[in-house]
């Protein structure tokens, strides 16, 4: 029993990750978060194909109509059908928030990782234009930028992970600070591995935790603020749609057709906690010191 | 009549992974005016068995489940947490291993000391000052008037320890508890601390429970002794019946396991060196001060083929140091250390990697020395496949060898650290060090987080790989017994500055320098 002559025969160890899964699984409301986002998604990639109707397809004779077998969110003032809309806005939503979220996750840890390890007068100079870009107002930031180039989905994105990523810096900088004392870092130098590979294998798997953490909740951060700024006129434009703008339309006929604020708010609402019912979730979950249980 | 008697404490501890009995049906009992020692390995229940009493493990999850411990005639169990915390630094008093982490850092050390008196007798500020001033001076605090004002981390470690135990004793409590107070101190510090204690408790009358790994401190300090191991008592009685003809198993390991005498095996005066350190110093930035000093001072020494240097000294001596900038890991000021006639200080990080797996290290902390995120396979085969000493079609077969040379079971390769013991973890780190056959290893600390049977486990694997692969050691550590049975030369180091070196016989028999001297007397022997 006790010798193998290949590695395929040993027993399977149990990886952090595989403990912090089963952590999650305990944690019911967690787990119904999960669920609520992988089916947002899932609607999402298929909802060209499953949407009642087209989200442009308009029925003037019908016009605002309340809930009904036929429309089940009702119509707009242009007859469009608002659960359509909703599922399309949905994409737009999601894809916001997922984009924009890697965008701030790709600029963040690399930023943050090198000048946590680098450290020294890097570090102080990096972290510096960080703090300088912390003071700049970003509404005003992103504002200018649409007036600027116009209105698109390109740049929404860019624009929001742009701002985004300095509290990611700033939370992997802190991370790597702590790791990079460790002896196992010391370890990997005096076996001579190079700075990439110290900081690919050994730095970053450690600091995954508080990175995915973080990511899970800015992507409801992220649709929050592309609502806003639907809201504001800034965001998507029509006839396209997101929540925001959805919202943004549902609040100007709010005593005439309440249904058209209900449904898009709700979608947005029950997103949010879904995804920060999975944040404090997966917190707990990756890190079990840090809560009582 | 005893001072304190336990009766068949049991203690569970009710976790995620089902409840653990950590005391098991312990029974002991301590009299007025005598030091019951505790000893056992890490785990075995020792400190959880006295903490229960006062009330002191965190429950949940810890119950205490069945018992009685009668002390002045009132069961401590059935007592509830108001009685006990009128018990409580009052009748017994505590001290415990880590004594900065026991005071509070934003108050004077008077301020802390004066608290129970004021709290627990009522007494006036005027009145507690001058009884907490009389007893900084009996525990042997100099300029008593003048450091009352201080903070803390204005004391060094062992003075803040004999500040914790003026604190336990200025309420004259008739039980002192001491969970391992010396662990954390270096040796001749250890010794003075461990007198105070002794002098204190023929002068007060203390009864003291002593709870400690190390069997020597016992020995020499205890009347009774408790010994135990997976929270049940497997033996106890006087202490000299027990060292002397201990009846259990257990105990009989323990007692084997404890280093001592030298290391037998032949001279190695004539073999060439391997690597030399000349003038060797290196400094740091004072945070507070902003200056410069030197932690390690003008330091020169060989280390002979296939032999194990010892390097001893007291903590901020600089041990540590001189084996971190022998590999380039901190930045050396000056001085050479010529490996394979190169300068390993002149060389750039690019000309130093191939050198790197010639010379290897070994960390003091298993549990932080191994990437918590990678499996044991992962760990060994990096080195291998990093530097090209073995393809992907081969290294499977070379980490298996090493798993054997380390003494884990194959079967284990696909597990991550935090699924092995602290041992165990110690094996892994060290099967890493030798995977790229290195000619040189520097060891820092490696056995000093271990229990002394695992510590005696891995001290004799350290030997065996040194035979077996022809291996040169430069072994750092505070443990004067440790080197003592393991090392072929020793050298002592001061404050960064380099005392002794001498063949470690020798050095011990006869210490030339006052310092040596000082550090051997204070090691606690077994007798």
């Amino acid at each position: 029993m006790s010798q193998i002559d290949s590695i395929k025969d040993a027993e399977q160890g149990t990886s952090l990750w595989v403990d912090a899964w089963v952590r999650l699984k305990k944690n019911k409301l967690a787990v119904m978060g999960l669920i609520i986002v992988l089916s947002l998604i899932f609607i999402s990639l298929i909802t060209p194909w499953i949407a009642p109707y087209g989200y442009e397809e308009q029925n003037l004779d019908l016009g605002a109509t309340p809930p009904s077998l036929a429309h089940w969110f009702g119509t707009d003032e242009f007859g469009r059908d608002l659960l359509t809309r909703v599922m399309y806005g949905g994409r737009v939503s999601l894809a916001v928030g997922v984009i924009a979220t890697s965008v701030a996750l790709l600029i963040g840890v690399a930023w943050g990782t090198i000048a946590g390890y680098v450290g020294g007068r890097t570090d102080i100079v990096m972290m510096r234009i960080v703090d300088a870009l912390y003071a700049l107002p970003f509404i005003i930031f992103i504002i200018l930028l649409m007036v600027v180039f116009g209105r698109s989905l390109l740049l929404l994105f860019l624009a929001i992970g742009a701002v985004e990523w300095l509290t990611m810096a700033r939370i992997v900088r802190g991370q790597v600070l702590s790791i990079r004392n460790q002896e196992f870092i010391e370890a990997a130098r005096s076996m001579g591995l190079s700075t990439p590979h110290i900081l690919w294998k050994h730095v970053v798997p450690n600091s995954l935790g508080p990175i995915i953490v973080y990511a899970t909740l800015t992507v409801p951060q992220v649709m929050l603020l592309e609502a806003f700024l639907s809201f504001l006129g800034l965001g998507i434009q029509p006839p396209q749609s997101s929540w925001g703008l959805l919202i943004s339309a549902g609040a100007e006929v709010m005593e005439d057709s309440p249904w058209l604020l209900v449904f898009p708010g709700l979608a947005l609402s029950i997103t949010l906690f879904a995804l920060n019912f999975l944040g404090d979730g997966l917190r707990d979950a990756l890190d079990p010191k840090a809560s009582k249980d | 009549m005893s001072l304190l008697t336990v009766e068949n404490l049991t203690v569970k501890f009710y976790t995620r992974n089902g409840v653990t009995t950590a005391v098991d049906d312990v029974s002991f009992s301590v009299d007025k005016g005598q030091i019951l020692g505790i000893v056992g390995e890490s785990g075995s229940g020792k400190s959880v068995s006295c903490y229960s009493l006062l009330g002191l493990i965190p429950s949940p999850p810890g119950q205490v489940e069945s018992g009685t411990a009668v002390f002045e005639g009132q069961d401590l169990l059935s007592l509830s947490e108001e009685q006990l915390r009128d018990i409580r630094g009052d009748d017994i008093a505590m001290i415990f291993q880590d004594p900065m982490t026991c005071l509070n850092p934003y108050l004077t050390i008077g301020e802390q000391l004066i608290e129970p008196l004021i709290y627990h007798r009522g007494k006036t500020r005027a009145q507690a000052k001058i009884r907490a001033i009389e007893l900084m001076e009996e525990t042997g605090i100099n300029r008593a008037a003048e450091r009352f004002n201080a903070y803390p981390h204005e004391f060094s470690g062992g003075m803040r320890q004999r500040v914790m135990i003026a604190m336990a004793l200025i309420t004259e409590p008739k039980l002192l508890i001491a969970d391992e107070p010396t662990t954390a101190l270096d040796v001749t510090i250890q010794a003075e601390i461990l007198q105070l204690v002794s002098d204190l408790q023929k002068n007060h009358e203390l009864g003291v429970i002593f709870i400690s790994h190390d069997l020597a401190v016992v020995q020499n300090l205890a009347d009774h002794v408790v010994v135990m191991k997976s929270g049940k008592v497997v033996e106890s009685g006087i202490t000299k019946n027990i060292f002397e003809s201990p009846q259990h198993n257990y105990t009989q390991t323990l007692l084997a396991a404890v280093p001592n005498g030298a290391k037998s095996g032949a001279d190695s005066e004539q073999s060439s060196s391997i690597l030399s350190v000349e003038n060797l110093t290196t400094s740091f930035i004072d945070r507070d001060s902003g200056q410069r000093f030197k932690a390690v001072d003008d330091v020169s020494f060989k280390i002979k083929q296939n032999e194990i240097l010892g390097l001893v000294g007291e903590s901020g001596s600089g041990k540590s140091t001189i084996g971190r900038s022998i590999l380039k890991l901190v930045k050396a000021q000056s001085g050479k250390v010529i490996f394979d006639q190169q300068n390993l200080l002149a060389l750039n990080a690019k000309q130093m990697r191939p050198i790197r797996r010639r010379m290897q290290m070994i960390f003091q902390d298993p549990y932080a020395s191994l990437n918590p995120r990678m499996t044991v396979y992962d760990a060994l085969a990096e080195p291998l496949l990093y530097h090209q000493i073995c393809t992907k079609d081969n290294v499977q077969a070379r980490v298996l060898e090493l798993m054997d040379d380390v003494g884990l079971a194959r079967r284990a390769v696909k597990k991550y650290p935090h699924e092995f013991s602290g041992g165990q973890r110690q094996r892994i780190a060290i099967g890493r060090a030798i995977a790229t056959k290195p000619e040189l290893i520097i060891a820092d600390e490696p056995v000093s987080a271990l229990d002394v049977t695992i510590q005696k486990q891995v001290l004799d694997l350290l030997m065996d790989l040194v035979e077996k692969h022809n291996l040169s050691m430069l072994f750092v550590s505070h443990d004067l017994s440790v080197v003592r049975s393991l090392c072929d030369r020793v050298m002592v180091l001061q404050r960064g500055k380099l005392v002794e070196l001498g063949n470690t016989e020798q050095l011990w028999q006869q210490p030339k320098e006052q310092y040596t001297q000082d550090l051997i007397a204070a090691i606690p022997q077994l007798r």
